[in-house]
């Protein structure tokens, strides 16, 4: 059994006859044929795979393509259809060093646009928060941390400034705090 | 990972989605947000032969207040979205445990697509929202082609990964009470960002929820007994593990969770008394 959907991906509608355990994430690189949007850990851990949904950040290998139906899909290629003139968010990646390898950086360029139209003016904790979803093996995020900040217009030294507190990883929060 | 393949449907109504599961049955499984549910059909651990998509049903997306004056309950519909807990003003002022504690799952591509409903319903013991709805003293209201009925979330669970919600049934809301201004803290432990809580202890008003101490979300009946005794906060808290049987695994003993257990409740009640 197939399942009719339309899809617009990057602004362009896209409609396709598919299995409903097709993954969002092998409609992009198989059927649409974008394959910027890696796949990493397949597992929802990395967000390797990250893309926009309805301008909201989600992981495209947990999704299946008949659940994105009749919504807006944004990958890496819609986010700076011109590499002239990169996303505001891309070029502070291209500028800060945000990446090595570059394995992650679609997912996290796609995350942290997310990210910044949630929250336009993040401090570094809000940063680091905000991409706790996408895991980066080379860089330690530190310039990913710096890059961020920049393409919101922040000055990319509050990395160095204001060091996020070195807690622990777990939540304590309450109504006296 | 592919599935195994399925049929899918997604019906316009609630309505439609119960008839769908009482025709299928067992054989239907229902998707909302899909992140307890992808992950084990990747893994092939669940094979469902229909998949009932209801994660679009914006008439389960909502949270307001219901009831009138003193009789009044704040109201969220089963398809909430974590992201829509953790930034609702209404729960901001009503019930501040919540978005609190929903601000702790996942991430935030995680935190877009789950939903409260589907959390509760996965029935996962190391979950924190059950947690925290139990500490809230919470309800779960059903709806199967019988009709609704409405469970007390202290009788919810039974066992991992199950509940009393018969294979027809479908959660539709949960009510949780209007805790105002009282006290309220998540203590959450974990090793690294993004991991599932070692042990969690969540209060309100002077009630405790316990994440990970055994095969279902727990209160710490003790421990709520000797606060209402009078007793201080360290007594009661050394408390928090007593009828616990928490699991041994990779990240914890048993006895270390007994330890966190009785450390995190005494960090929350004190937070909490604090506010």
């Amino acid at each position: 059994m197939t399942e009719k959907v339309q899809i617009t991906v990057n602004g362009r509608s896209t409609t396709a006859e598919v299995e409903p355990r097709l993954l969002l994430v092998h409609y992009l690189r198989d059927v649409v044929g974008l394959k910027a949007t890696n796949i990493g850990c397949d597992t929802t851990s990395c967000g390797a795979c990250t893309v926009l949904l309805d301008g909201e950040s989600v992981k495209s290998c947990t999704l299946l393509t008949v659940q994105a139906d009749q919504q807006s899909v944004t990958t890496m290629e819609g986010l700076s259809p011109d590499p002239e003139h990169l996303h505001p968010v891309a070029a502070a990646f291209h500028a800060e060093h945000g990446l090595q390898c570059g394995f992650c950086t679609p997912g996290m360029v796609m995350a942290a646009a997310g990210l910044l139209q949630e929250n336009p003016h993040p401090t570094e904790r809000e940063v680091r928060e905000g991409l706790e979803g996408n895991l980066c093996r080379c860089t330690g995020y530190h310039n990913i941390v710096r890059a961020v900040l920049a393409a919101a217009g922040k000055d990319p030294a509050e990395a160095e400034d204001s060091p996020a507190e070195l807690a622990a990883p777990g939540f304590s929060t309450g109504s006296s705090s | 990972m592919i599935p195994v393949g399925f049929d899918y449907a997604r019906p316009d109504t609630v309505d439609g989605a119960v008839a769908l599961l009482a025709e299928h049955g067992e054989d239907a499984t229902l998707l909302a947000g899909g992140h307890s549910l992808l992950p084990v059909m990747k893994l092939r651990l669940a094979a469902p032969e229909l998949v009932i998509d209801i994660g679009k049903l914006t008439e389960l997306q909502y949270i307001r207040v219901d009831g009138d004056g003193d009789d009044s309950w704040v109201a969220i519909g089963a398809g909430t979205r974590h992201r829509a807990v953790e930034a609702s003003d209404v729960l901001a002022t009503e019930c501040p445990l919540l978005p609190a504690v929903a601000r702790t799952v996942g991430d935030p591509q995680v935190r877009h697509r789950g939903t409260l409903g589907g959390s509760l319903a996965h029935a996962d013991p190391a979950s924190d929202l059950p947690a925290a709805v139990l500490a809230l003293g919470g309800t779960v209201v059903l709806r199967s082609p019988r009709g609704e009925r409405q469970v007390p979330i202290t009788g919810f669970y039974t066992g991992v990964f199950s509940s009393v919600k018969e294979p027809d049934e479908l959660i539709v809301e949960i009510r949780v009470p209007r805790t105002g201004g009282a006290g309220w803290a998540y203590e959450k432990f974990v090793r690294r960002a993004n991991d599932w809580a070692i042990v969690g202890v969540a209060v309100v008003d002077g009630r405790v929820g316990l994440v990970n101490m055994g095969s279902t979300p727990l209160r710490a009946t003790q421990t709520e007994a000797a606060l209402a005794d009078g007793a201080s906060i360290e007594e009661a808290a050394a408390l928090a593990d007593e009828r616990t049987e928490p699991p041994t695994d990779l990240a914890a003993t048993a006895e270390y969770r007994r330890h966190l257990a009785r450390v995190l409740t005494r960090r929350a009640l004190t937070t909490a008394a604090n506010g």
